[in-house]
């Protein structure tokens, strides 16, 4: 069932070039308009439509005049819940798309942000099988985040997202494609274990040996502090507890990462295990220099220069 | 009823708003299903309504298997037990607005609230099969407006807002669509004959019977409901002299008059003094009797006349019927009676013996004097200490002695009852008359509102020379029956919506629901046809409909398309206010060109008007600087130089 639903649904885009103008992919900012929303009734609005012509037989057969007005009325609104479901839709404006980071195999963040001149409720944004609603207020707008799978390292062109509302009544669905431009780095994966990059090993031990042994200054006491830092001598002539305050050891490891030095490996190894090992120099707060074919990163440290490290590990070839 | 869903499809929570407003739309239906539906009924489902609404306020969920079925099949049972049957509009409706309640009961996804919707507006509208008068129509209509707020409260994504504040989009999308509802509804073809069956005379309302006993008319005679509606050809009768027939009564059994149908035999002779034009809108009566001012002439279309000028149509009156004829105001009925006098004496045998005793004693005295007899009768109910009620005490077996010598309390009934009852017993033919007296005279509408309240009872007596002579002994105890009207007799037994002041409003106020009754309920498929007569068009058929209802629903449409497209430009004060002065500059006939800067535009006119160049500079360089010196211009700053815009006068030089 699904599909031939697919296949048709090929077929009317290979017929109906109007039908698929919008689905290709465009730059933003994407501004919603009457030529690219379409409206279908949902399947309530056909059970009600059903039901509308039952009220309708039922009010003719009986010549009731009153009941013909009442199903008039209803039938009227319903039809008007069309327009203004595709009113709902008409004007909005996708301004950007701002990817998180996500290692492959694991869902990126995307914060989509509309803007519309009015308020708009009960719009919603669907990835795939997942659908986020928002609201979009007058005033500024709004960020919707949803959650992009991915499974490869590198670019990752952005898929067709649907913007749909069945508001008011949910008797019509009225929906657009929104296709950006973009992609999203993906990072490559980490290997899981793996050796430890060349002179590392006496790097750690001497800043173990050096930790804690250079007294730097005197604090208040923290709650959570441990019992045998507290000060006592000093403490004794202040309201208050003072703690030893122990300053970091100051010489940090330098890593120098290099593809050169991972022989034996195919290009994606290699990449997994640079990966690793940024991931262990960020989390021990080294500092470290990454050497890639094409690119070289100098020495430094801190989340930017993680991310720099991890883009171009990313987006090699 | 349970909903079957995809495995794997996550279920969204019901929003405890849209349980709310679907219980109180159902609380809606049933508040306007409740006069038709059998009151434990009601109370039932409000019951179950209640708790199941406290019951998922407390702990969200369905309610078991074991508690609904049980409950469905007592209410199967129960609405079997009353009807006879599950189907048919009544028992129709109350099966399926039991059905919704118990919907209810397991209402717990998206799904099953918008069943529950479609559930609700469909016995909305059976609600109007029992009544179609404006005021409940505007009430059922009222009820689509919880109904569409659910549908909206569905929703995910909205502001939150009051519960009263949910309301009003609703209310203004039904306002909306108003015009295009009015359309389809004098467009839709109307059908000329039912497809099925037309619905059943399952409920007996009060109306006028052919069977008339003393103290049956109670429940009419409280009933306020119009009966008809009536429009003169000339000025209306004076008020003593509205009576309308519906039966002539000549059999008394000791308990009940009733009416013989003396079919195939012709009408009797009257001659006419003067006569009247006149035309009743009959509202439906389920019955076949078409009432008539005074003696008719002839029948109207559709009907009969039978022996006794009495007229009776072809069919019930299930639909609001209009009917033309003329009538006799002043005449002589049936001048030679016929050759069996004995009808109009007939009294039955062993019953009443003081009364007979009393009548035969009358024509002992006067012997042969009929109108004496008459006024000795009208005497006695007016000297003898009768009382005219609605509440009176009930008869025995000898009603009428009982009533003349002991109870001496009645209304109409009691009294034409006694009266021709005396009249008999003293040989003089006579018969009871049912029918209605009185009524609302609307000056507004220029017509005559004749309510269920104002049905009446008097007599006819035969005296020779005269035939049938009116008599109203009503009339001898309390005139204002006759004068005023019902309510005026009833004086303050009324209850307390009849009071003046309330039946004179609601009096006045009956011009809406005539105009209501023959503008929109008898809009039928004769006057549909009609519809386009001041046009031309002598008969609208149904395609012609077909293709108006096309032409207009597509104009609707395309407001409604021009009101979604149009996109409101932001406001730009400043430009506004630079338009304003081109304006102004435009009547010296300084116009600004296609593509000319406001520069170059504003010192060209400062070139141009020597006399306030210096203005105009000014002008000019305000403009530049609040356009291009910064990206937002102070809100003062714009509204500085929209007041000098507003301030700058052209004068006019002479040259």
């Amino acid at each position: 069932m699904r599909g031939l639903m697919q296949r048709l649904q090929r077929r009317a885009e290979k017929r109906l070039p109007a039908l698929t103008r919008y689905r290709r992919p465009e730059r933003l900012p994407i501004t919603l308009h009457r030529r690219r929303i379409y409206i279908v009734p949902s399947g309530f609005g056909l059970g009600f439509t059903v039901l509308l012509l039952v009220m309708l037989v039922g009010a003719l057969n009986y010549n009731n005049n009153a009941a013909l007005l009442l199903t008039c009325l209803l039938g009227a609104a319903s039809a008007a819940s069309m327009l203004v479901a595709f009113r709902n839709l008409d004007g909005l404006r996708l301004d950007h798309l701002r990817a998180g980071h996500a290692i492959a195999g694991e869902a990126i963040e995307l914060v989509c942000s509309f803007h519309s001149d009015r308020p708009r409720g009960a719009l919603r944004l669907d990835l795939d099988d997942e659908s986020t609603a928002f609201a979009v207020d007058s005033a500024d707008a709004a960020q919707v985040r949803l959650r992009l799978p991915t499974h490869r390292r590198g670019w990752q062109p952005l898929p067709r997202l649907r913007l749909w509302t069945s508001w008011p009544l949910g008797m019509f669905r009225a929906w657009s494609w929104l296709h950006p431009e973009q992609s999203v780095l993906v990072w490559p994966r980490p290997e899981a274990t793996g050796p430890a990059p060349r002179a590392m090993a006496d790097d750690a031990r001497r800043m173990q040996l050096h930790r804690g042994e250079e007294l730097a200054a005197l604090r208040d006491y923290r709650a959570g502090d441990p019992q045998r830092h507290i000060a006592w001598k000093p403490s004794a002539r202040h309201d208050d507890l003072l703690v030893k305050d122990f300053e970091q050891p100051r010489s940090r490891p330098q890593w120098r990462l290099d593809w050169r030095q991972l022989h034996g490996l195919d290009d994606e190894a290699r990449i997994a295990r640079l990966a690793r090992w940024l991931n262990e120099a960020q989390a021990q707060r080294c500092s470290y220099s990454l050497w890639l074919p094409g690119t070289e990163i100098g020495s430094g440290s801190g989340l930017q220069h993680y991310v720099r490290c991890m883009d171009a590990l990313a987006g090699l070839p | 009823m349970s909903g079957r869903r995809k495995p794997g499809k996550p279920t969204i929570a019901l929003p405890q708003r849209a349980f709310d407003l679907l219980c109180l739309s159902a609380a809606f239906v049933l508040a306007v299903n409740a006069s038709h539906l059998p009151w434990w009924l009601s109370a039932a489902l409000a019951v179950i309504l209640g708790s199941r609404w406290w019951q998922r306020h407390r702990h969200p969920g369905r309610l078991p298997q074991a508690i609904k079925l049980p409950l469905l099949t007592l209410l199967t049972l129960a609405i079997i037990a009353y009807y006879g049957n599950l189907f048919g509009r009544a028992p129709g409706t109350a099966l399926g607005f039991g059905l919704l309640v118990l919907k209810l009961l397991e209402t717990e996804t998206l799904r099953d609230v918008r069943v529950g919707v479609g559930f609700a507006c469909f016995t909305l509208m059976t609600a109007l099969l029992f009544d179609q008068g404006m005021v409940s129509t505007l009430v059922v209509a009222l009820g689509l407006v919880p109904a569409l707020a659910t549908l909206r409260a569905l929703e995910p994504a909205q502001p939150a807002t009051g519960m009263a504040r949910s309301f009003m989009p609703a209310l203004a999308l039904l306002a909306a669509a108003l015009p295009l509802a009015l359309l389809a509804f004098v467009l839709v073809p109307r059908l000329g004959s039912p497809l099925w069956g037309a619905p059943g005379r399952d409920q007996a309302r009060t109306g006028l019977s052919d069977r008339m006993s003393p103290g049956a008319f109670t429940e009419l005679l409280t009933d306020d409901h119009p009966a008809m509606r009536v429009t003169f050809d000339g000025p209306p009768p004076p008020p003593d002299q509205r009576y309308f027939r519906a039966f002539v009564m000549a059999r008394y059994d000791g308990v009940s008059w009733s009416y013989d149908d003396v079919a195939h035999a012709a009408p009797v002779p009257l001659e006419v003094e003067q006569s009247i034009g006149y035309r009743i809108n009959l509202l439906p009566t389920h019955r076949r009797v078409l009432p008539t001012l005074d003696v008719p002439i002839e029948a109207p279309a559709g009907a009969v006349m039978h022996r006794d000028r009495v007229v009776v149509a072809s069919r019930p009156v299930d639909d609001a019927l209009s009917y033309a004829l003329g009538s006799a105001t002043r005449y002589r009925l049936e001048p030679q009676l016929d050759a069996r006098p004995q009808r109009w004496l007939q009294l039955p045998a062993r019953f009443n013996p003081r009364t007979l005793a009393l009548g035969q004693s009358w024509r002992e005295r006067h012997g042969s004097d009929d109108n004496a007899i008459v006024r000795e009768a009208l005497a006695l109910f007016h000297d003898g200490g009768f009382r005219y009620t609605l509440a009176p005490a009930p008869l025995g077996r000898d009603a009428m002695d009982d009533f003349l010598f002991a109870t001496r309390e009645g209304y109409c009934e009691h009294y034409s009852s006694a009266f021709t009852v005396l009249m008999r017993a003293a040989g003089i033919p006579a018969r009871v008359v049912t029918g209605y007296q009185g009524g609302y005279w609307n000056k507004l509408g220029n017509y005559l509102l004749v309510r269920n309240s104002d049905a009446h009872a008097w007599s006819e007596v035969w005296l020779a020379g005269r035939g049938w002579v009116r008599v109203d002994p009503t009339a001898a105890v309390r005139p204002e029956r006759v004068s005023l009207g019902a309510a005026a007799a009833a004086g303050d037994q009324l209850d307390w919506y009849r009071r003046d002041w309330l039946q004179q409003f609601r009096n006045r106020w009956d011009i809406v629901n005539r105009w209501w009754d023959q503008g929109v309920v008898a809009f039928d498929a004769l006057r549909q046809r009609g519809l386009l007569t001041p046009f031309g068009i002598r008969d609208t058929d149904t395609r012609t409909l077909g293709v108006l209802l096309a032409i207009g629903s597509s104009l609707f449409v395309a407001i409604g398309l021009a009101w979604a497209l149009r996109r409101r430009q932001p406001r730009d004060p400043l430009r506004e206010a630079l338009r304003a002065l081109e304006r102004k500059l435009a009547r010296q006939r300084i116009v600004r060109r296609t593509g000319e800067g406001p520069q170059h535009y504003l010192s060209r006119a400062a070139r141009a008007l020597p006399a306030q160049r210096g203005q105009l500079t000014e002008l000019m360089q305000q403009y530049l600087e609040l356009c291009y010196a910064s990206d937002e211009p102070a809100p003062e700053s714009v509204h500085a130089f929209r007041r000098m815009v507003r301030d700058f006068r052209v004068t006019n030089v002479v040259k």
